[in-house]
């Protein structure tokens, strides 16, 4: 127990859980209070929790632990990179129950009750610390969201929940016996001391498959991803941005916290695997998202393209791959849940998400087409949006692994800049072709205030990174550092790692040597 | 040998066989009137022998009975069991018109059988206790006369029983000419040194009689019979406690009497293990009948059951013992739930598509049930995954990694089904509009379950472990 006197992180976990469990039993709109309480209270408590959090000092903080479970304990704490995916489920929360404010109109309280379990469920993922009490959490996530895409979901929604629910299980059972074959032969439970510990190269082997078999499917990457787009396009508008926003970040999260330092040696065996599926994923989800008439699905599958560039900066084995995969995944939290709200927005208005039904609403919705514009700039990675320091920083770090990947991955940024503007040029320029969508509304003020936060979150994060770089630096580079025996060759010829200021000065001498010798010619 | 101990160590099963003749007698005086007391009695003869069991432990009649912990631990959760069938029966019964007192008097005698069963050290106690109760089960199979399907499936179960208690004795008789005995010590002794063609043959006799008895594939055919045909309480306890005491009894056998031959019956048991998980997975999918799709289910979790068998080692033996706890929790939750489901004319509905939209019309028995169905579906938070971790990690432990692989990638299809019932209740719109709730007693069971079984089982893990480990123990 580092800094303050209470068990904070069980705190966070209490909050919505008590919050899912009163909406049970009161009526619809009290239960969305009840709900947009717990989650802010959830905010404030995830606000104390970063400022209370001292980057240099102890590695795990807010250490909790009590061993009432028999094999396995109820052990809490965490590290910057939990950190910062904590504070991005807090933030995105109060938003998901916002933007359900009037969209979801049956089953209120149940509703209300699923999303709060889902909180405390993903918040228990990023705190645990006992690998059984991880798994829990990180299992149980599954029940709460097949009840949100079947009960509350589209036309289509019986497939999709099926869909999501085989695909992640079949993935997460072949986790369990990995762990409990590694606790056998680690003889804890413990993450902490687990991350430490080498297993032999050939068992890194098959765990990691194990592990990478549950985390592709979480991912998603290709081809496990098709659940992703079904998912997606029949879940409720909160459903998607929680499911784009936190979930697909369990998979980046359990591959920073399990496959790299817990095997690097299998990791360093399969960075080839990892970056062909990642490139494959880059240009083949983008060029099908280029294609897409439904916005929904074009953003589920420019989600996978994203995450692609995600796990090849994990696997980049050094320091600004994994901080820029770090950013790119709390960048694409905000941006893809953003992106969700705003299809939320004209969908709630128009109850379709067809691309071709809409057209020139910067006419009639200026503010919207605005906070659009801006989302979509920060998906395509425009500088001085998140989008860019997170892709910047990953694709950077892959080109220090290998200059091909980084190559092909780059092309999912010109690709994803293809497909946005396209996207938002059908949607707010042109011709106000349909009667009905030239007649909508422009933001109310409930919506003003859900695309606002995130506006801000995105634009900070684009232009003073280092607010959300340096509770993450030190634990990266103890990855980095455990990581570096089993660092691959790379084929990127750097030039000496000399400081910039330094090697602008020395390039620019050399100019000055030329012109001066030219001048004396 | 001293009779004074060896009664006292038997007092459980001798309470149950006198009370029971006692109740007889009770209700052939007083006729329908006194089935509310023979009941209650029954129940309370059941909570004295549970106390009479953990109060003695040791040999009894020379190695025929053992009153050890493993005994202990099985008597008990059958006890449980048993006494949950008779709660949740009597409402039923009445309004079929068929309240009558010999309900609990049978539970008791089948009680009676499934206490030697697990405290058989001998092979002749084994046969003795199993047919005891297979007798009084046929009898309660058909326990609706005036239903067809109740004695389609007394005679189903009784012709298919009679035939596997057959081969079991044919098993037994093997084992017995080839080593000179049936006691499971002299039995474990003799086959020590090597083992001949013939001792094999009876083990696999003697198995394949008691796969039979716990529904084992490739013995489970006649179970979504009778399952579905033998009124619902009685299903019930089919699901749970004779399953108690055949999974104890063949983990006896193997343990104790084929111990030192477990390779012999290792891969045997890895068979049928994943079969049960396969086909009870695969064939419930297209089941449309509640009961006959949990009976599918209960072939499933023995497969489960049997992984913990499998590994051979006193960690799995504890491992099963701690499944078959979670799942007789389960298993009798769910039948509590089902049972609450009447049609608009008051008649019980056992279909699955009457539990359509379940979730608008009775929110807290659809929750009951949801939660089961995860449980059983092996999904975290839920206890029943619990009882899946420890099978599948003394099988990890046992060197059975590729069984353990394969068993748990199988479970997935059974999830498909588990998740269906969720969906029909959930997402789909309700048809009928049920009667539900019968009585005080099977909302309060059907509650009480369900919370053993939520993340609040979590705490019992200390508990439960160290009894199960206990139990094991006795055996090696």
């Amino acid at each position: 127990m580092s800094d303050i006197g209470f068990p904070i992180l069980s705190l966070l976990l209490a909050v919505p859980l008590v919050g899912a469990a009163v909406c049970l039993f009161v009526g619809a709109s009290a239960a969305r209070l009840v709900a947009l309480l717990a989650t802010l209270i959830n905010f404030v408590i995830g606000i104390v929790l970063w400022a209370s959090y001292d980057p240099a000092g102890a590695q795990w903080q807010f250490v909790e632990r009590a061993d009432i479970f028999g094999p396995f304990s109820y052990a809490l704490g965490i590290d910057g990179i939990a950190l910062m995916l904590i504070m991005l489920t807090v933030f995105l929360m109060p938003i998901c129950i916002g933007a359900s404010w009037n969209a979801i109109a049956k089953r209120v309280p149940e509703y209300m009750s699923a999303f709060l379990f889902m909180e405390t469920l993903v918040i228990g993922v990023f705190a645990a610390q006992d690998i059984f009490l991880f798994y829990i959490f990180f299992e149980a996530g599954l029940i709460p969201m097949y009840l949100i895409i079947g009960i509350w979901g589209g036309q289509d929604r019986i497939y999709a929940a099926y869909k999501f629910f085989l695909y992640t299980l079949l993935g997460s059972v072949l986790m369990l016996i990995a762990i409990l074959w590694m606790v056998r032969a680690a003889g804890t439970a413990a993450i902490p001391e687990l991350m430490v510990y080498d297993f032999a190269p050939q068992a890194q082997t098959w765990l990691w498959l194990a592990f990478f078999a549950s985390f592709a499917v979480k991912m998603p990457m290709w081809p496990v991803h098709t659940w992703l787009p079904d998912a997606h396009v029949q879940a409720p508008t909160a459903g998607s941005v929680i499911l784009a926003g936190v979930l697909l970040k369990l998979g980046g999260y359990g591959m920073l916290r399990f496959s790299l330092p817990m095997f690097p040696e299998a990791s360093a065996q399969f960075m080839w695997l990892i970056f062909g599926l990642s490139m494959v994923a880059v240009v083949y989800t983008s060029l099908v998202a280029l294609v897409q008439q439904d916005m929904k699905k074009l953003i589920a599958y420019s989600s996978v393209a994203h995450m692609a560039i995600v796990t090849v900066g994990l696997f980049a084995f050094n320091q600004q791959g994994l901080e820029g995969s770090i950013i790119l995944m709390l960048s694409h939290g905000l941006v893809s849940g953003a992106l969700f709200l705003c299809v939320g927005v004209v969908y709630d208005r128009l109850h379709t998400r067809e691309i071709s039904r809409y057209g020139g609403l910067s006419i009639n919705m200026p503010t919207y087409a605005v906070f659009f514009l801006l989302f979509t700039m920060a998906s395509i990675g425009l500088p001085g949006t998140s989008g860019f320091v997170g892709e910047f920083l990953a694709l950077a770090g892959t080109y220090q692994a290998s200059t091909w990947a980084a190559l092909i991955c780059t092309t999912g940024i010109i690709l994803g800049a293809a497909y946005s503007l396209y996207l938002y040029r059908r949607v707010a320029f042109g011709e106000q072709k349909n009667v009905d969508a030239a007649a909508m509304s422009d933001l109310s003020m409930r919506e003003l205030w859900l695309l606002a936060p995130l506006a801000g979150a995105a634009l900070w994060m684009g232009i003073y990174p280092e607010s959300f770089l340096q509770p993450i630096r030190r634990d990266v580079s103890m990855i980095v550092e455990r990581i570096d025996r089993a660092k691959p060759a790379s084929d990127s010829q750097l030039v000496e790692n000399v400081g910039w200021t330094e090697r602008f000065r020395t390039v620019r001498e050399e100019h000055h040597e030329n012109t001066a010798a030219g001048g004396a010619h | 040998m001293d009779y004074g101990q060896s009664l006292l160590i038997t007092l459980p099963e001798i309470i149950l066989s006198i009370g029971g003749l006692v109740l007889l007698l009770v209700a052939a005086w007083s006729g329908a009137k006194a089935t509310r007391a023979v009941s209650i009695s029954a129940v309370a003869l059941l909570v004295a022998a549970g106390v009479a069991t953990l109060c003695y432990t040791g040999d009894a009649f020379g190695a025929l009975y053992s009153g050890d912990q493993f005994s202990d631990f099985g008597h008990v959760l059958i006890y449980i069991a048993a006494a949950i069938s008779l709660m949740i029966a009597p409402r039923f019964f009445q309004r079929a018109g068929l309240a009558r007192a010999e309900y609990p008097i049978l539970i008791l005698y089948a009680c009676v059988g499934m206490g030697m069963m697990v405290s058989a050290t001998d092979f002749l106690t084994l046969y003795i206790g199993l047919e005891l109760n297979s007798l009084a089960a046929y009898v309660l199979a058909s326990f609706l006369r005036t239903d067809e399907r109740s004695a389609e499936a007394g005679l189903k179960y009784f012709v298919l029983g009679a035939l596997a208690s057959g081969i079991l004795l044919f098993g037994m008789s093997l084992v017995y000419g080839f080593t000179g005995s049936t006691s499971f010590v002299a039995v474990l002794g003799s086959l020590g040194g090597g083992m001949e063609t013939g001792a094999l043959f009876g083990i696999v006799f003697v198995l394949a009689g008691l796969a039979f008895k716990i529904s084992a594939v490739p013995f489970h055919m006649w179970t979504p019979d009778v399952y579905e045909g033998a009124p619902t309480p009685v299903t019930a306890f089919f699901a749970s406690a004779p399953k108690v005491a055949a999974t104890a009894l063949t983990v006896r056998v193997a343990v104790d009497a084929f111990g030192t031959q477990t390779l012999a019956w290792q891969q045997i048991i890895i068979f049928i293990a994943l079969a049960s998980i396969i086909l009870g997975g695969v064939a419930a999918i297209g089941q449309t009948n509640l009961k006959r799709l949990l009976a599918y289910s209960s072939i499933n979790n023995i497969g489960f059951l049997l992984i913990g068998l499998a590994a051979g080692t006193q960690e799995g033996i504890s491992a099963v013992l701690v499944y078959l706890s979670i799942y007789v929790a389960m298993t009798l939750g769910s039948f509590a739930c089902i049972m609450q489901l009447r049609g608009p004319d008051g008649e019980p509905r056992e279909e699955l598509s009457d539990i359509a939209g379940l979730s608008q019309t009775n929110k807290g028995l659809a929750l009951a049930m949801a939660i089961f169905m995860f449980s059983l579906a092996g999904i975290p938070p839920l206890f029943g995954f619990w009882g899946k971790v420890v099978v599948f990690d003394a099988a990890i432990g046992a060197g059975l990694l590729p069984l353990a692989v394969i068993g748990i990638a199988a479970s997935v299809i059974g999830a498909f089904y588990y998740i269906k019932i969720v969906k029909l209740m959930y997402f789909d719109e309700s048809r009928t509009v049920l009667q539900t709730g019968d009585g005080k007693a099977l909302a309060w069971i059907g509650a009480i379950m369900a919370l053993l079984v939520s993340p609040l089982g979590y705490f019992s893990i200390p508990l439960l472990g160290g009894f199960a480990n206990n139990a094991a123990s006795a055996l090696f």
